[in-house]
């Protein structure tokens, strides 16, 4: 199935909703982590809106793009777009983390087609995502890998296994994007392990990098327009703000991880929604 | 003497590699080591070199895997069970069909010494859910487990040794997943026995030799082979412990954990009541020639007879 076009005006309208469903799913949940997933909404839903091939009906068609949401307690931004998308009807967002729902507390492929890889333990995806991209490379096939890692993520050394890895195997149907949100659970990324300067490195690594704000449409779009052109292996470092969209969550650290309360919930909805 | 299980392995990838165009081998430096060196000869394009990065390997084999390739991975057991939580989370949690082959187990490495050792691996793995564990004792029981290994779909853990082995299978031998096979007993089989032996891997040869030393001393003593680790061979445990005075483990890996717990776990949940001697590592190891640190350990044939004899706790 061919990606299904959206104008710029329309995925600002369309993130709106997606932003207040994150909110609401989470609300209900009781528990999960809105600072991530809003910092990440928008990047996902051009993604899946302006370039990815897959097929809700079909979920495991063979011929599918592959997402890992390596960051995967960010996954009530990947529900809701894949909700939008058809895999599943939105009502279903509100069943997150409750007992035998499909949408578990880190995305678990045994539960939810259209998962690719069951993630959430940090710095183990874009190795699976690098085998996906290998795998495709052997059989010549042109479908293409997308691995979403977290800036904190960056911490782990697997994931510096893994780079140095890609540019040797020359996956160039692979594309990494970083969400630069600066926000982990202890607090600043910049102060709890300083990952910087993280385009110049992975620059030395031997991939393709494009610096953007990933809250903008036209950035994002760009960025990924170029990935797909890419002989090598490509990173986007989207600088995000972690809690996009809600005045009170924006870079505040405690809400990488805690639930709003019905008021606070209320309250983030009605300022998307005139935002 | 005949091959190493790592060398049956080599030769099994080799031999299988054509009947399975989807077998892709995985190596973080130490292929030649592993024994896949020559798979990477020959088939260059179905080879990744990882380079000295286990996790990195564990993942890409899985990406691998979702996609409908059969990842063989290889390293050292003890640098494979060192990446435990990506094992666990990347190649087992999602389910794949990634093949771990960890070689050089437990002492048998030898002078390379304690931190080359894997002994703890047989009792990580065996707490993962939808894993197999294989630890074939001879070069036509490790031909036929990859053979198994590579038309089973999961993931499986393959224990090898680096120290040559004894062949102790019959030219009739037909491997069985989850078997314990009876390797030796005295003829014509005895009513009751003094002891049976379950062995697994690097000593199972001292176990026929502790058997037949105790035979002409007026002991029957059986040994079988329990070339699967997971699922166990529950059932062998109590059809032996009916007929044995007491049951006997040896096992080239902490006693914790692995074959002596099986057999032990066995035991208890049938609630057969048979004295269980375990046999295996119950500390570090240290540098010097295999077959010295057996006797020192206490996996050698005299330690395997005295123990089939009389209580060691």
């Amino acid at each position: 199935m061919p990606a299904a076009t959206v104008a710029a005006q329309d995925l600002k309208t369309l993130t709106k909703q997606m932003r207040v469903d994150i909110i609401r799913m989470i609300e209900a949940a009781g528990s999960g982590h809105p600072g991530g997933s809003l910092s990440i909404i928008d990047t996902l839903a051009v993604l899946y809106t302006k370039f990815l091939k897959f097929d809700p009906a079909n979920p495991s068609w063979e011929d599918r793009d592959r997402v890992i949401l390596s960051k995967g307690h960010a996954c009530p931004a990947l529900y809701t777009v894949m909700a939008y998308m058809g895999y599943f009807p939105r009502e279903q967002l509100m069943t997150l983390r409750k007992l035998g729902s499909p949408l578990q507390g880190h995305p678990d492929r045994r539960f939810l087609p259209g998962i690719e890889a069951s993630t959430g333990s940090l710095g183990q995806g874009l190795s699976i995502a690098i085998g996906m991209a290998v795998a495709a490379k052997m059989d010549a096939k042109d479908w293409r890998t997308y691995c979403i890692l977290g800036d904190g993520e960056l911490q782990e050394g697997q994931v510096w296994e893994a780079l140095m890895s890609a540019p040797k195997f020359g996956v160039g149907g692979l594309t990494v994007i970083v969400d630069h949100n600066n926000g982990q659970i202890d607090g600043p990324v910049s102060e709890i392990m300083p990952i910087e300067s993280v385009v110049e490195k992975l620059s030395s690594f031997g991939w393709s990098v494009a610096a953007i704000d990933g809250h903008d449409f036209a950035q994002i779009e760009g960025a990924l327009s170029a990935a797909k052109e890419s002989q090598r292996p490509f990173a986007i470092v989207a600088k995000t703000v972690k809690g996009k969209g809600v005045s009170f969550m924006e870079n505040v650290i405690d809400w990488h991880g805690r639930a709003p309360k019905k008021e606070e919930a209320d309250r983030a909805v009605a300022e998307i929604l005139r935002g | 003497m005949g091959k190493a299980t790592r060398e049956a392995f080599g030769e099994a990838l080799l031999e299988l590699a054509e009947a399975h165009p989807e077998l892709v081998v995985l190596d973080a430096d130490l292929s030649k080591s592993t024994m896949t060196q020559a798979f990477a000869k020959k088939y260059p394009k179905r080879h990744l070199e990882l380079g000295i990065a286990e996790q990195n390997m564990i993942g890409v084999a899985a990406g691998l895997a979702l996609c409908g390739k059969t990842p063989v991975l290889t390293s050292f057991a003890c640098f494979l069970i060192g990446r435990l939580e990506t094992i666990r989370v990347s190649a087992a949690y999602n389910d794949t069909n990634v093949k771990l082959v960890g070689t050089h187990a437990g002492l048998g490495i030898g002078e390379d010494g304690t931190s080359q050792m894997g002994l703890e691996d047989v009792g990580a793995m065996r707490s993962l859910p939808h894993m197999t564990i294989l630890q074939p004792a001879d070069a036509a029981e490790t031909r036929q487990a990859v053979e198994w290994m590579l038309a089973h779909k999961g993931p499986v853990y393959l224990r090898l040794t680096r120290q040559k082995m004894d062949d102790v299978h019959g030219p009739d031998y037909k491997f069985k997943l989850g078997r314990a096979d009876v390797i030796w007993e005295p003829s014509p089989k005895p009513k009751s026995f003094q002891a049976t032996v379950f062995a697994s891997g690097g000593p199972v040869p001292c176990a026929v030799a502790a058997a037949k030393d105790l035979l002409p001393r007026g002991f029957n003593v059986r040994v079988v082979n329990a070339g699967t680790l997971l699922p166990f061979d529950d059932d062998a445990v109590a059809r032996f412990a009916a007929d044995s005075a007491r049951l006997v483990t040896v096992e080239d890996h902490n006693v914790t954990g692995g074959l002596g717990s099986a057999v032990c776990e066995a035991a208890a949940q049938r609630g057969l009541g048979v004295r269980v001697v375990r046999l295996g590592a119950r500390d570090f190891g240290e540098s010097a020639t295999p077959s010295q640190l057996y006797d020192k350990y206490g996996l050698s044939a005299p330690h395997v007879a005295e123990a089939c004899l009389r209580n060691l706790d």
